[in-house]
């Protein structure tokens, strides 16, 4: 800086005993990039302005250029602790558009698949947020759990994380054939865990203390701020997209949908743990009632043909080809389908031109909303709540800033 | 209500505004002009029989090569009755700017500074109409169709974080 002189830190403070002070965008003690502008009041917020962005990718510049399976791979890195939500949401937005519905296997192959990454999602919030104010044993027994249900996603997709399981109108493959009995093995261990970290957390005093009353967000403001998902249920409002617009077979499975009373950062602990355990038991269900049959549709405009037919024969030859290098022919149009996303409301909004390509994704981030309302949380508290409240959030980077 | 008797209740309250509607898969769609949005959006959120109370998502296309050229897509959802509507607004390439939403929804504070970010369309009367997503220095917006997917972009100098402390504007 030439110039002027360089103001010092003792010149801001000394403005008005407000210190000004930016955390982040490196911080050891929140997991996820961002940088919080801070004015305190000694420890006290007065002011806090969020700076997103530091993950953005072009997640919806790159997704118009590719064909419209090609946008899979970018959707597992949206949110990637639940990617199979996004694989779900985006694979159901692009069949509304053209007009198809999946066999009830897949269908119902999917929905088991989403909620097991609601509980993924639910377990790294829950774990992470524990350990970092302080219970770190309670953080990483629930890091085990979420490597046990991990095994289960890697034994379906083959992969832990960037799954890329869904096509239009498919899923990648079946369920392995022992698939009950290790959903079983690992639902145990997943249930001893949570209610162990139950016992850890939720009547301990140090935990509840740094959690309770902290963060408050009122209904109203919720609403005003277009809060979805278990923050917004925390305030006491039971609004569940799984049950208010039942996608895929969530009317024919019985779950509650729990609710806080207070908003603060303990009801939403709750009600993400009640959640976790809720998906269990969707999970179970449904894999009970799957039906068998195929799982994807059989219609050529769509779906690859068979091995057989792509080396057998010419007509299985180019219909390969043309999908596979101009794209499944979405008809133009435009559409919005939202899905109940482990954060709240995970919405894609497609256009189509009818060429083989996307002309537009735009995908509504359940976390980017949530934290435009978190300096609103945060004023009046102590320097040290933003860490439970930014927990709470559970922004995840990818989905934030895409 | 479904896609079509909202569209009908539209039509009722506005006729004189709606420019165009549809309700293609099954969305409801209507088209209004950026001089009566925020008197429409009101209404929509106020009128107990429509109750609008989200503002969902709002988002813009660049149809390059249209006049007018962007879209801004509002997508709306009522609590208290379950139902969407889907609302556009076409901006011209010359004047492209729409009236802000944020003295109706908090809402619409970030996600109107990410669509002036990403498209380039001023949201008149927003109170901290910042980047969001790019950093301050970013030249251009990428998401318009003719921003090059493979641009490069200059180094930026370091900024002092004492000379210029606090760089932010009006609260959220």
């Amino acid at each position: 800086m030439t110039g002027e002189p360089a103001r010092r830190l003792s010149d801001v403070a000394a403005d008005a005993d407000i210190m000004e002070i930016q955390m982040g965008p490196s911080h050891p003690a929140s997991h996820g990039t961002i940088k919080f502008n801070l004015r305190l009041d000694g420890e006290t917020i007065v002011d806090c302005d969020v700076e997103v962005g530091y993950l953005h990718r072009g997640f919806e510049k790159m997704c118009e250029q590719g064909t419209w399976n090609h946008v899979f791979p970018y959707a597992d890195r949206l949110n990637y602790a639940s990617p199979l939500i996004n694989n779900v949401g985006y694979a159901l937005a692009v069949e509304k558009l053209i007009g198809i519905t999946t066999p009830e296997r897949c269908t119902g192959i999917r929905m088991i698949m989403s909620e097991i990454s609601r509980v993924t999602d639910h377990l790294t919030c829950l774990g992470m947020a524990a350990n970092e104010i302080g219970a770190i044993s309670a953080g990483f027994y629930m890091l085990e759990a979420r490597e046990a249900l991990y095994d289960l996603v890697e034994a379906v997709t083959g992969a832990r994380v960037t799954v890329t399981y869904c096509r239009i109108g498919r899923v990648m493959a079946d369920l392995p054939a022992d698939f009950t009995e290790r959903v079983q093995r690992a639902f145990a261990d997943v249930r001893r865990i949570l209610a162990d970290c139950d016992q850890l957390l939720s009547r301990n005093r140090i935990f509840v203390d740094r959690m309770a009353g902290i963060g408050v967000l009122s209904r109203e403001d919720a609403l005003s701020y277009g809060i979805t998902g278990p923050l917004l249920r925390a305030t006491g409002l039971a609004h569940d997209l799984r049950r208010a617009e039942p996608y895929l077979h969530y009317d024919r499975v019985e779950f509650e949908v729990p609710v806080g009373s207070t908003g603060d950062n303990l009801d939403r602990f709750r009600v993400r743990f009640e959640e976790a355990l809720q998906s269990l038991s969707i999970v179970e269900q449904a894999l009970a009632q799957l039906p068998p049959g195929p799982i994807g549709v059989d219609d050529p405009r769509i779906a690859l043909p068979d091995k057989r037919d792509v080396y057998g024969n010419i007509e299985g030859l180019m219909n390969h080809f043309k999908l596979v290098i101009e794209g499944v022919k979405v008809p133009a149009g435009e559409v919005y389908q939202a899905v109940e996303g482990a954060n709240g409301e995970l919405g894609f909004y497609l256009v189509s031109d009818g060429s083989g390509r996307p002309y537009r994704v735009r995908v509504r981030p359940p976390c980017f909303i949530a934290m435009s309302a978190l300096g609103a949380m945060l004023r009046g508290h102590m320097l040290a709540d933003i860490i439970p409240t930014f927990g709470m959030i559970n922004m995840i980077g990818g989905e934030c800033d895409r | 209500m479904s896609a079509d008797d909202l569209l009908a209740a539209c039509e009722a309250r506005f006729s004189q505004a709606i420019a165009a509607r549809h309700s293609a898969a099954g969305d409801a769609t209507v088209v209004i002009a950026r001089e009566s949005a925020v008197a429409i959006f009101r209404e929509l959120r106020d009128d107990p029989a429509l109750a609008f109370n989200f503002l969902v998502d709002l988002t813009a296309v660049d149809y390059l090569g249209r006049t007018p050229r962007f879209e801004v897509v509002y997508h709306l959802y009522s609590l208290p009755h379950g139902h969407r509507l889907r609302v556009k607004i076409p901006v011209d390439e010359a004047d492209p700017a729409v009236p802000s939403l944020t003295s109706l929804w908090k809402a619409a504070n970030w996600m109107e500074r990410e669509v002036w970010d990403m498209f380039g369309i001023r949201f008149d009367g927003h109170p901290d109409p910042r980047r969001i997503l790019m950093y301050p220095e970013f030249q251009g917006h990428p998401l318009r169709k003719d921003y090059p997917v493979a641009k490069r972009q200059p180094l930026v100098p370091e900024r002092d974080p004492i000379a210029q402390p606090w760089r932010g504007g009006g609260r959220a």
